[in-house]
C-alpha cells in the first residue's frame, strides 16, 4: 500500500467512530423535523390571503377593486355594510384569516374627484415572525395589482387624469389586531419591524453564550480525561455533585462575562444601524417593567445551567481535545435553531411539531421570553423557567449518576438491568 | 487491624473479566506491593481500591470501611497516584498543590502545603506553570501531591515512573520513611528492583489472578530465584 493510501486509511478509521457520526445524525434528525415543518408554513402562504370584504360603494372602480380582491383572494366574509365589521372580523379570525378590506361609499367618487380612494384595513396579525408577515405580505401585494388596474381604468376612461393620482390612486387607513391589542394606523410590516429590531439582539447574545460556555465545559471534561486529572479528582474527598456544579457554575459566570463583553459590541452595532422615526411601543402600552427583565433573568440564568449541564453530560463522551470539538457542534445547532425559529415565527404560530420542538430546546426560552413580556404572556414565560429548571435538575442528576459510574473513565457501566437480562437469557 | 481486605473481588469490563476473585489484606504500616505482566489487573485492582471503579463481585474493606458502602469515607483516608496523571498545566506547582490541600480540612492546608513543597524539590520552580516541567518534575510534583495529605492508605500505580535513578531512588527512601510513620503503601510496579527494596509483601497477578503472594525473601527461597524477577517469571510463565 502507498504511503499515502496507508495514511488515508488510518485516519478514516480514526475519525470513523460514532463520536464523528452520531451528533450529525442527530442534527440531521432536528432539520429534517424543521424542515418539513417550514414546508407546511410556505404551502400555507402559498395559498390565497384569507380576507372578508365590505363594499359599500356600488360603483364601477370599487366594483373593480372587489372583484380582483374575490379573484385572488379567499373571501371568507362579504358584507355591503361597516355596520357589519365586528361579525366580519370575527368570522375572518376564525378562518384563520389576514384582513377584512372596507371600500366606504365614496371610493369611486373621490378618485373620479382627483381624489385618492380610500381602502379601510383592519389587519389580523397572528405572529411578529418572518413567516407570520407571509399573508399580509401576499395581500398588499393585491392591492398594488388593484391600484395598477384602477390607474389603468383611469387612463383608458380619461386622458388628462392628474399623473399623482395614476402613480397612487389609493391610500389605506390600517388598523392591526395583535396579541388582543388594536394598533390604530399601524400595519402588522412596521410591528414586525419594531419587535424584530429589538428582540434579535437577545437571541444572538444568547446562542454566543451559550457556544462559548458550552464549549468551556466540553472541552474541561475532555482536557480533565486527556491531561489524567480526572481520576485524582475522582478520588479526593469532594462530593460529585460539587465537582459537577463547580464546573457548571465557573462556566456560567465565564460565559456571562463573554456574554457582557459581546453585548456592548453588539449594542453599538445596532445603534449604528438604528432608524429614526419608528413606531413608539411604549404608546401602546408595549414596554418591559424591571420586574420582566427580572423574569428575563431568570429564563436566562436556568437555560444556561440547563445547557452547561447538557454540556457536562455530553462532555462525559469527550475521550480527549479532538472529540470534544466534535461535541460542540450539537449545542451549536441546538442553540441556533431556536434563534432561527423565533426569527421566522412567533411561538404561538408554529406548527405542533415545531412547537413541541422549540420548547423542549431549553435556549429557546429566554430567546422567546421579552417578546412574550411585551404582550403579558407570562404563562409561556413562567412555563418555560419551570420547565428548563426541571431540565437542569435531571440533567445534572443524570451527569452526577455517570460521574459516579465508571462510564467516565472505561466508556461502560455496571448498570443492573444489564446483570438482569444476562441472567434472564 | 488489616488496612486492606479484598476478598474475592471480581471486575468485569462487559463480557472481559479483568479481575477473577482476586483476595489479598495488607497490614497496617505495610508496603505491598502488586506485579504482573501488562494486563493482568494491577491498574483495575488499584482503581477499584481507589473507589474510582464499581465492583461486580467479592469485597472490599479499607481502614474498617465497606468500599461499595462507604466510598466516599474512604476518599478521606485515602491517596492515589495514577500511572500516567498529569496536573492543571495552567496552574504553577504552588496553585496545584494549594488547590488539592483545599480539599481538606483547612487547618492542616500550611502543614500540608510545606510537606508538598519539600517532597517535590522544585525550589524556585515550584511557582512555574506545570507545563514547563520535564516529566520527571511533574512526576516529583504528583508524588508530593499524593503524600502531603499524610494518608493512611496510599495507593501509588508505578510510583517512579518516568524518574531517574537519582529522582527514583529519593522517592523509594520517601516511600519508606513515610510507611515508617504510619502510612499503609499500595503499590505496583514494573521495576523488580524497586519491589525488593520497598515492599514488604509482594502478590504477584496475571489474567485477573493472584498467582502467589508472600514476602519477597520467602518466595526467592521458595522458588530457589535470585532475585524476585526470577520469581515473576517462573510464576507467571511457567
Amino acid at each position: 500500500m502507498s504511503g499515502l493510501g496507508n495514511i488515508t486509511k488510518k485516519e478514516i478509521r480514526e475519525l470513523l467512530t460514532p463520536g464523528t457520526f452520531i451528533p450529525i445524525i442527530i442534527v440531521a434528525l432536528i432539520f429534517g423535523t424543521m424542515g418539513s415543518s417550514i414546508q407546511g408554513i410556505q404551502e400555507q402562504s402559498l395559498a390565497p390571503p384569507i380576507i372578508g370584504v365590505i363594499n359599500e360603494d356600488n360603483s364601477t372602480l370599487s366594483a373593480l377593486a372587489s372583484t380582483l380582491l374575490y379573484t385572488h383572494a379567499n373571501s371568507v366574509y362579504n358584507s355591503t355594510t361597516v355596520s357589519d365589521l365586528k361579525i366580519g372580523l370575527e368570522t375572518v379570525m376564525q378562518h384563520n384569516g389576514v384582513a377584512i378590506i372596507i371600500i366606504p361609499k365614496n371610493f369611486t367618487e373621490r378618485i373620479t374627484k382627483d381624489q385618492q380612494g380610500t381602502f379601510q384595513i383592519y389587519w389580523i396579525m397572528k405572529g411578529a415572525g418572518l413567516m407570520d408577515t407571509i399573508s399580509s405580505s401576499s395581500l398588499e401585494s393585491l392591492i398594488n395589482l388593484i391600484n395598477t388596474n384602477i390607474s389603468k381604468e383611469l387612463i383608458k376612461t380619461n386622458s388628462s387624469v392628474n399623473a399623482s393620482l395614476i402613480l397612487s390612486p389609493t391610500k389605506r387607513l390600517e388598523t392591526t389586531y395583535f396579541k388582543n391589542r388594536e394598533f390604530v394606523g399601524v400595519s402588522p410590516n412596521i410591528i414586525f419591524g419594531m419587535l424584530s429590531s429589538q428582540s434579535l439582539l437577545i437571541p444572538i447574545v444568547i446562542m454566543m453564550i451559550i457556544i462559548m460556555s458550552g464549549s468551556i465545559v466540553i472541552t474541561s471534561m475532555a482536557l480533565e480525561k486527556e491531561n489524567k486529572t480526572l481520576e485524582t479528582l475522582l478520588t479526593l474527598p469532594v462530593k460529585r455533585t460539587s465537582i459537577v456544579t463547580g464546573k457548571i457554575i465557573a462556566a456560567a459566570i465565564i460565559g456571562l462575562l463573554l456574554a457582557v463583553i459581546y453585548m456592548l459590541g453588539m449594542q453599538y452595532y445596532y445603534t449604528g444601524f438604528q432608524v429614526s422615526g419608528g413606531l413608539n411601543l411604549a404608546s401602546y402600552g408595549l414596554s418591559l417593567t424591571s420586574i420582566d427583565f427580572i423574569w428575563i433573568g431568570i429564563s436566562l440564568f436556568m437555560a444556561l445551567i440547563a445547557g452547561l449541564s447538557l454540556c457536562m453530560l455530553i462532555g462525559t463522551f469527550a475521550k480527549n481535545y479532538k472529540s470534544a470539538t466534535t461535541l460542540t457542534f450539537p449545542i451549536t445547532m441546538l442553540a441556533m435553531i431556536p434563534m432561527l425559529i423565533t426569527l421566522f415565527a412567533d411561538f404561538e404560530t408554529l406548527p405542533l411539531a415545531l412547537k413541541i420542538l422549540t420548547f423542549a430546546i431549553p435556549f429557546s426560552h429566554p430567546m422567546m421570553a421579552s417578546r412574550a413580556l411585551l404582550f403579558q404572556d407570562y404563562i409561556l414565560v413562567i412555563g418555560g423557567i419551570v420547565y428548563v429548571t426541571i431540565f437542569a435538575i435531571i440533567t445534572i442528576s443524570i451527569v452526577v449518576w455517570v460521574f459516579k459510574t465508571d462510564r467516565l473513565l472505561t466508556g461502560t457501566t455496571n448498570l443492573k438491568i444489564k446483570k438482569i437480562f444476562k441472567k434472564r437469557n | 487491624m488489616s488496612a486492606v481486605e479484598v476478598k474475592n473481588l471480581v471486575k468485569k469490563y462487559g463480557s472481559f473479566n479483568a479481575l477473577k476473585g482476586i483476595s489479598f489484606s495488607i497490614n497496617e504500616s505495610e508496603i505491598f506491593g502488586l506485579i504482573g505482566p501488562n494486563g493482568a489487573g494491577k491498574t483495575t485492582a488499584l482503581r477499584v481500591l481507589s473507589t474510582l471503579l464499581s465492583i461486580n463481585d467479592g469485597s472490599v474493606t479499607i481502614l474498617g470501611y465497606d468500599l461499595s458502602k462507604h466510598a466516599a469515607e474512604i476518599r478521606r483516608l485515602i491517596s492515589y497516584l495514577p500511572e500516567d496523571a498529569g496536573a492543571y498545566k495552567n496552574l504553577s506547582g504552588r496553585a496545584y498543590l494549594q488547590f488539592i490541600a483545599n480539599f481538606f480540612d483547612p487547618k492542616e492546608v500550611p502543614a500540608m502545603m510545606q510537606i508538598g513543597i519539600k517532597i517535590t524539590d522544585l525550589g524556585a520552580r515550584i511557582d512555574d506553570r506545570v507545563d514547563t516541567y520535564s516529566k520527571g518534575m511533574m512526576r516529583r510534583l504528583l508524588v508530593g501531591r499524593a503524600l502531603m495529605t499524610n494518608p493512611r492508605l496510599a495507593i501509588l500505580d508505578e510510583p517512579t515512573s518516568g524518574l531517574d535513578v537519582i529522582n527514583a531512588q529519593e522517592i523509594r527512601k520517601l516511600i519508606k520513611s513515610t510507611a515508617q510513620s504510619g502510612t499503609t503503601f499500595l503499590l505496583s510496579s514494573h521495576n523488580m528492583l524497586e519491589v525488593e527494596y520497598l515492599c514488604d509483601r509482594i502478590a504477584l497477578i496475571s489474567d485477573g489472578k493472584i498467582v502467589e503472594e508472600g514476602k519477597p525473601k520467602a518466595l526467592m527461597e521458595k522458588y530457589k530465584a535470585r532475585n524476585i524477577e526470577e520469581v515473576f517469571i517462573r510464576t507467571v510463565h511457567e
